[in-house]
């Protein structure tokens, strides 16, 4: 089986240690993972700002850079989410046939990391080790688009270890949004306020979601408190181990 | 607060000045928490709900799709019964319509029973220009109204309001509108609802005049439909002589049986009750029994141009539950009155656009007051996929401005990302740029965050609205992809790290990101 990480453009931009730790955690799984470097970005900022247009570029480089790999796994619930319900749109709005039928091939393909371990590989041990209290945030995407239910947490429960606290009104959404969380800035503030209050509720030292934008946000409004609490991507919980527990030195 | 939303500002502005009243926050917190609850509760317990949804949403797609159809046989089957039929374009027909009938029958007053349709039209105000009052008669609507304040939900326009405010408003305001409240008013609920049923009772008496809404009409039998809790409806609908009823033309339903899944669905999704306490229906006139001259206004006032738009259309499913408005998370801290509309929530952030069509600053403004976060959609009775129509509307608000002949900074920043995006070379340089600018303001910005990462520091221009309340990593030195480039997908950096390990030297890390930063990685 030839698999593909989809990296994400904010993971390559800004969380390189997030990608780095998925491509550890898939090698220690057996999965000799490839890189395509002719990846951008999904679309999915322009199309949910409205520029349907200028994600068109962005989804011909994904389906060229990912036709032909039988999956494509990626650490972001929220990137899944747009490769597989909206590259239609921006293809059926260039009205590009070509684009259209090569979106069809390569979006049924594209998983989200917890999707992949469990679903297509058959994993939830995957042999971590993470001797930290964490509680975890299930990401709107993931859980309301993809719907991966409980993958995610029974990926965390099977950690050695690892300490899972209850997330108070876990699914309520943290108010990052994308553009959301500057074209509405205040309210957006105003949610992630909240989302931050429960996890600094659960006395968890760690706060872990699949997605880095969303950790991103929380995260941001969690050290501007000095709140105590780091936030980690899944992949980065799921690569440490005995030997390699720097993710959390 | 003035009685209309017309002038006030658009959705951020008017959500930063909501989100500093702390008792609004308060009360909304508390309200749409406890209707969340008893909504799950008894959504709960329905086995099927999934296919039950499935099966209200079909009937309102198969009135959708025949409309023209339906209407006219809603036409013939109402004036078989003896009712009168107005078509109404926009709100001030509807509103002249009904304030002929008030004036045909010597009218200086009317009664209403809670209506999002009369609410859209502005009908009290069209009515008081022409010299006639029209009480609201639900208990929330009265309140709002003494208050001479402005809805902020479609089924609890009050929800805004602590039980202390509407004493208060009722001991003040009662009197200047019929019988005043008794001077030993308490907050208890019971005792405020007394209050309100005593004022409204020698209104429901004396008035000759109702106006309704109605939540469903019947083609097939030409019956109307009101599902209400209060009872102040069916009195409004049996006392007067004459009724007048303001239906939106998406409120048809082909036949009496396919009215099931609906009755079934509102009231779990709205009030959160297996079942609400009045269901009134009337089919025209009835001799010597309940109102003897009945009209209907039918009304479109921007609805055909929702189902003309192919996405924005299945809006017009809506039975107005505001299940979508007690779950979002957006709307739980801001309140309705921000929206600028009768209908708030995710429900009006689609449908005001939908109706009126983009141009409007505020009307442009609504599909961005989400975080497309989708819990409306999830507990939608009629499965609108509220998330798919606020990215439509966004694309059709772009649209609008792509011959601007001086370009938005936003459309700039978005063709300059969507042309970096085009090109793998082009988005390495991006960030290569990226890296570089983190080094100088992970410096500037010399705090770390947990981990020790840098922190980017306050950033100006449109960054601020980030930093001014979230710390931001400094970009890395060092992008992913040119890790993967340098260390062959991280092969050579592992083979280092197990050379270290076996010659139990200290161990060779791989550069990354946190490399020049004391304290290690992220």
């Amino acid at each position: 089986m030839r698999v593909a990480l989809l990296v994400t453009c904010v993971n390559d931009a800004m969380f390189p240690d997030v990608g780095k730790a998925t491509v550890r955690l898939l090698r220690r799984l057996g999965v000799d993972v490839e890189f395509p470097a002719a990846q951008t970005c999904c679309g999915q900022p322009m199309v949910n700002t409205g520029y349907l247009d200028e994600a068109v570029p962005a989804v011909r480089r994904f389906v060229e850079a990912f036709e032909g790999y039988d999956a494509v796994v990626t650490p972001s619930g929220s990137c899944a989410g747009s490769a597989r319900h909206q590259q239609g749109l921006v293809a059926a709005r260039a009205g590009d046939d070509a684009l259209a039928s090569a979106v069809e091939r390569t979006s049924p393909l594209v998983h989200e990391l917890s999707e992949f371990l469990v679903d297509v590989l058959g994993v939830t041990d995957v042999g971590a080790y993470f001797p930290h209290t964490v509680t975890y945030h299930p990401t709107c995407h993931s859980l309301r688009m993809l719907g991966v239910g409980d993958k995610p947490r029974r990926l965390l429960e099977s950690v050695r270890g690892l300490r899972l606290r209850e997330l108070p009104a876990a699914a309520e959404c943290c108010g990052f949004g994308g553009t959301f969380a500057v074209k509405n800035a205040d309210t957006s503030v105003a949610m992630g306020s909240d989302k931050a209050r429960h996890v600094r509720d659960t006395g968890a030292e760690v706060l872990v979601a699949g997605d880095s934008s969303c950790l991103m946000h929380i995260g941001g409004l969690l050290s501007r408190q000095r709140a105590g609490v780091r936030t980690m991507h899944l992949a980065e919980v799921l690569a440490a181990t005995e030997d390699r527990a720097e993710a959390l030195r | 607060m003035s009685r209309t939303f017309v002038g006030m500002p658009a959705f951020p502005e008017a959500a930063r000045a909501a989100l500093g009243d702390t008792r609004l926050r308060h009360n909304l917190a508390h309200a749409t928490g406890t209707i969340r609850a008893k909504r799950a509760r008894v959504v709960e317990e329905v086995d099927g709900w999934e296919d039950l949804r499935v099966a209200g949403a079909a009937v309102k797609d198969r009135a959708l799709h025949g409309l023209d159809e339906h209407l006219l046989t809603l036409e013939r089957t109402l004036t078989e019964a003896g009712a009168t039929v107005h078509w109404a374009r926009d709100a001030a027909e509807a509103c002249a319509v009904v304030a002929r009938v008030a004036k045909d029958h010597d009218a200086r007053e009317v009664v209403k029973v809670k209506s999002m349709a009369t609410q859209e039209i502005g009908l009290e105000e069209a009515l008081a220009a022409e010299g006639v009052a029209a009480w609201e008669t639900d208990l929330a609507e009265l309140i709002v109204q003494l208050g001479e304040d402005l809805p902020s939900h479609i089924l609890v326009p009050a929800i805004h309001k602590g039980r202390a405010e509407i004493r208060e408003i009722f001991l003040r305001r009662m009197a200047a509108a019929g019988r005043p409240a008794p001077d030993d008013l308490t907050d208890e609920p019971a005792v405020l609802a007394a209050a309100a049923r005593e004022h409204l009772r020698e209104k429901f008496l004396r008035a000759r005049v109702a106006v309704s809404g109605a939540n469903f009409a019947v083609a097939e039998t030409g019956t109307l439909v009101v599902v209400e809790s209060e009872g102040n409806g069916r009195m409004c609908l049996t006392l007067p002589e004459v009724l007048v009823s303001v239906v939106g033309i998406e409120k048809v339903v082909p036949t009496w049986a396919e009215l099931d899944p609906l009755l079934r669905l509102l009231p779990r999704s709205s009030t959160g009750e297996r079942m609400n306490p009045y269901t009134s229906s009337w089919s025209g006139v009835t001799p010597g029994d309940g109102p003897q001259e009945v009209h209907v206004v039918l009304l479109d006032n921007g609805r055909t141009r929702a189902l003309a738009d192919e996405v924005g259309r299945q809006a017009l499913r809506c039975i107005r539950c505001s299940a979508c408005l007690n779950v979002c998370p957006v709307y739980e801290r801001v309140g309705g009155h921000a929206y600028g509309s009768v209908y708030p929530g995710p429900i009006g952030a689609i449908l005001n656009p939908l109706l009126h069509g983009p141009g409007d600053p505020r009307d442009d403004a609504l599909p961005y007051a989400s975080s497309l976060c989708g819990a409306c959609f999830e507990v939608c009775p009629v499965r609108i996929d509220i998330p798919e129509v606020l990215v439509h509307l966004r694309t059709q608000v772009v649209d609008a401005h792509r011959d601007d002949p001086v370009p938005k900074p936003e459309a700039l920043a978005m063709r300059g990302t969507g042309w970096a995006f085009g090109d793998a070379s082009r988005l390495g340089l991006a960030e290569k740029a990226s890296g570089l600018a983190g080094r100088v303001l992970g410096r500037l910005g010399r705090s770390a965050l947990p981990g020790g990462r840098r922190a980017a520091g306050r950033l100006p221009g449109p960054g601020a609205a980030w930093t001014g309340a979230r710390d931001l990593p400094a970009p890395p030195a060092e992008s992913f992809r040119d890790w993967w480039a340098r260390t062959d997908g991280g092969r050579t950096e592992e083979d280092r790290l197990e050379e270290g390990r076996a010659g139990e030297g200290p161990a060779v890390r791989g550069r990354t990101e946190a490399d020049d930063e004391p304290g290690g990685a992220r």
